[in-house]
């Protein structure tokens, strides 16, 4: 069943999407580097357990780290070989972090270890949730949160509808389309553990009018099943957020500082759904992800499938990059992050490395003062005022931004900063902001 | 490869490409052909206006930065904008220096002394006439008959005049359509008053080029439609009823649309981004409080015309609109304060 969506969420903007490059691209299989690095806190929540030691062989699909609480998942070998290191490994936020120097053995077949298989007829929902935990499993949108904590629904609230988010508003990014058109099978299947997982009565896939191929290609492939339907929404970032995918399809807003079960659905990324019907059925965890490479400063742009803990030097190396990169993005330009570091790896969060020629990005001159256009105002999908949230920043009146004008509501989605002809960074101080509020609750309390 | 060194910024790492700067100049090319058009039908005298309002804007721009050991802002055409828009409600045989002292009081008490680009409370092009227009009341009413033959080839006496010297008013045709009407009870063909073949501020006369201009701001979207269509709405349905209720004694709406500043302040000055409200709501009901205000002053106020203040006005009430229309924050049920 093939539904098409006229209305979609308000405000917004349309970035170009530059997608054509690689949309066409089938996944390909990136070779194993010859050493892998593994932080060991590659989701939101309790960093992993290291539970090998320096010099222990492993094989692949072993798990090197296991879950520390609720709210975390473990870590699997991506390959078979053996552990060098156990030691500060860095990662994109600047920081050192532990983690796990990895030395694949070049010569082996590099079978997966499987575990439990989870049966998705058969299990009940813990077993299900329990299943995802163990696969490791974080949503692979970009967010890394881990999904069996999402799915867990809570007591007194129930599940109507199952999104399974393939909007991909991000631009230059093309994973999920790619894994909507290769991984039908995959997908399907993770949605019957979702279905199973939440209690949901239906599943709508999201999917945006410039990937109507996929949209087409999956409401044939699902046509027989009466539960699941395909949705197609206009494209406008930034829709594949949770909160503005839901108003598009359900003409329902989630509350303030709520979550989507407030209002009886539950959001999934679709690679993530595809993960989960790849994985359990076998037991597995996840070794791997697909990754869009692209930009202007790459030469063989494309989609692929990247070992976890690939060194980001080892990547740019084999789709080879020009010589004239200037900037290097883990993740789409609009909400990816800035790589200072290029020894830093591929974790579960991953969603897209864009690269940079110098003359591409046009740095901004100067910042003029705010002259009120009213730009950020009409861009912002909360209805948010970035005008004076960024007049207020400036003051430091951070309480007030939070008590009167909704700060935390905020979730960086860079519309504003976007859009704004001044070039006031707003997104930057709207993120220190929030962390200074956090910080000074805390103290409160 | 590779060993080079990476830029880095915080996301998002795209913009839309446009600046203050790109938005200032399209405003300013959009003021070409009224410019342009009070240049032909004025002739020297207008352009002498014009370019003296915009350099004294300028010049005293560029002087208050310096002064105030900023770098200098010139370059970002907002200044060229105040100087043009004030220029353009001169008449356009008014003598030079007021001019140049016009420019300089809407710089520096319009703009800077609010605090420059951004922070100013009313349209300082504004601030400039209505200073001007409270110091030299005579010479700003004082009105020069437009297509004059020797307009190419003469300096009006009174342009010239020394600096702190009134002009000498010799015998002068040309009454505005409004002053026409206020005082005399004569009005004023519509074409006429749409083309712009009627005397009046050097760049007030043509309704159609004005038109013109914000048409193309608009579509390049540097301009908040909302604020023109609902002045210029307010104008027509106010003033139509009131000619609906008396023809004899109140003017055609049509005429009220097209005569005086309305034109130009409802299009260039009123949609001044920094002194006009942020939302859509926020800028129709200031748009319906200028067209009231307009109808009100020209009508039952001691002036022919009433733009100027109807826009200083609303431009002061504008911040309290902006705290009273908000839209609704997503996911609750109140407005932002």
């Amino acid at each position: 069943m093939l539904k098409l969506h006229r209305h979609t969420f308000k405000h917004g903007v349309h970035p170009p999407e530059n997608k054509t490059e690689t949309n066409g691209q089938p996944i390909r299989q990136f070779p194993f580097a010859p050493l892998l690095i593994l932080p060991i806190a590659q989701n939101i929540g309790a960093p992993s357990k290291v539970i090998v030691k320096e010099g222990q062989e492993v094989v692949r699909g072993q798990q090197l780290a296991e879950a520390d609480g609720y709210l975390s998942v473990p870590l699997h070998s991506p390959a078979s070989g053996k552990i060098r290191k156990i030691s500060n490994v860095p990662t994109i936020s600047g920081k050192m972090t532990s983690g796990i120097y990895l030395e694949p053995f070049p010569s082996s077949t590099q079978e997966v270890q499987e575990g439990t298989p989870i049966d998705v007829e058969s299990a009940i929902p813990e077993e299900i949730l329990n299943g995802i935990q163990n696969a490791g499993i974080v949503g692979l949108g970009g967010a890394a949160f881990p999904t069996h904590a999402k799915l867990k629904i809570p007591e007194g609230k129930y599940c109507d509808v199952l999104i399974i988010n393939g909007i991909e508003c991000e631009p230059y990014l093309t994973t999920d389309h790619r894994v909507m058109l290769e991984q039908p099978e995959d997908i399907l299947l993770g949605i019957k553990y979702l279905l199973k997982a939440t209690k949901a009565n239906r599943a709508i896939i999201g999917i945006e009018a410039n990937k109507q191929d996929a949209a087409d290609f999956l409401s044939n492939y699902l046509k027989s099943e009466d539960l699941i339907s395909v949705e197609v929404v206009p494209v406008k970032y930034p829709q594949g957020a949770e909160k503005m995918l839901i108003t598009s399809l359900l003409n329902k807003e989630v509350p303030s500082g709520g979550l989507p079960i407030d209002v009886n659905a539950v959001v999934v990324n679709v690679a993530t759904t595809a993960e989960i019907g790849r994985l359990l059925p076998h037991g597995r965890g996840i070794q791997e992800r697909v990754i869009t490479i692209t930009g202007s400063g790459v030469k063989k742009k494309g989609n692929y499938l990247i070992p976890i803990g690939t060194p980001l030097r080892y990547v740019l190396d084999q789709v080879g990059v020009e010589e004239s990169i200037s900037e290097v993005y883990m993740g789409g330009p609009m909400m990816g992050v800035a790589v200072s570091n290029l020894d830093i790896s591929i974790v579960k969060g991953t969603s897209g490395i864009v690269v940079f020629n110098n003359n591409h990005v046009k740095r901004a001159e100067r910042i003029y003062p705010c002259i009120k256009c009213g730009a950020c105002v009409d861009a912002c999908p909360l209805s948010l005022n970035p005008s004076k949230l960024g007049i207020l920043a400036k003051f430091e009146e951070y309480d007030q931004m939070a008590a009167d004008y909704h700060l935390m509501d905020c979730f960086e989605c860079g519309s504003c900063s976007y859009v704004c002809p001044s070039h006031i960074p707003l997104v930057q101080y709207f993120r220190l902001s929030k962390s200074i509020v956090r910080k000074r609750k805390a103290a409160a309390c | 490869m590779l060993g080079k060194t990476l830029n880095i910024s915080t996301s998002p790492h795209l913009t839309k490409g446009i600046s203050v700067e790109v938005i200032m100049r399209n405003v300013v090319y959009a003021l070409m052909p009224t410019a342009l058009f009070s240049v032909y039908s004025f002739g020297i005298n207008a352009a002498l206006v014009l370019i003296t309002a915009v350099t004294s804007s300028l010049l005293t721009e560029h002087f208050l930065c310096r002064i105030t050991k900023k770098s200098s802002t010139v370059s970002d055409w907002s200044a060229v904008i105040t100087g043009l828009l004030l220029g353009l409600t001169l008449p356009p045989i008014f003598p030079l220096w007021m001019t140049f002292l016009g420019g300089m009081v809407a710089i520096a008490m319009g703009k800077f002394l609010f605090g420059g680009l951004g922070y100013n409370v009313f349209n300082p092009a504004l601030v400039g006439r209505a200073v001007l227009q409270a110091a030299f009341p005579v010479a700003i009413t004082t009105w020069y008959a437009g297509f004059m033959d020797d307009r190419f080839s003469t300096i009006h006496s009174s342009i010239l005049t020394l600096p702190f010297m009134e002009p000498i008013i010799d015998g002068f045709s040309g009454a505005t359509p409004l002053s026409a009407f206020k005082f005399d009870g004569v009005t004023t063909d519509t074409t006429d008053l749409a083309l712009g073949l009627t005397s009046g501020s050097a760049g007030e006369t043509s309704a159609v080029l004005i038109l013109l201009g914000g048409t193309y701001l608009v579509i390049r979207n540097f301009m908040n439609w909302r604020i023109p269509i609902a002045i210029l709405i307010t104008v027509l349905l106010f003033s139509g009823i009131l000619y609906w209720i008396d023809p004899g004694q109140y003017p055609s709406p049509f005429f009220m649309l097209f005569s005086g500043g309305l034109m130009l302040g409802a299009v260039f000055m009123a949609t001044d981004m920094v002194a006009s409200p942020i939302t859509s709501a926020g800028v129709i009901l200031y748009g319906v409080i200028i067209g009231v205000l307009v109808v009100v002053i020209r009508i039952w106020g001691g002036l022919p015309e009433g733009v100027m203040y109807a826009i200083l006005l609303a431009n002061a009430m504008s911040p309290h609109i902006d705290r009273l229309i908000q839209y609704r924050v997503y996911g609750t049920k109140t407005k932002t304060s």
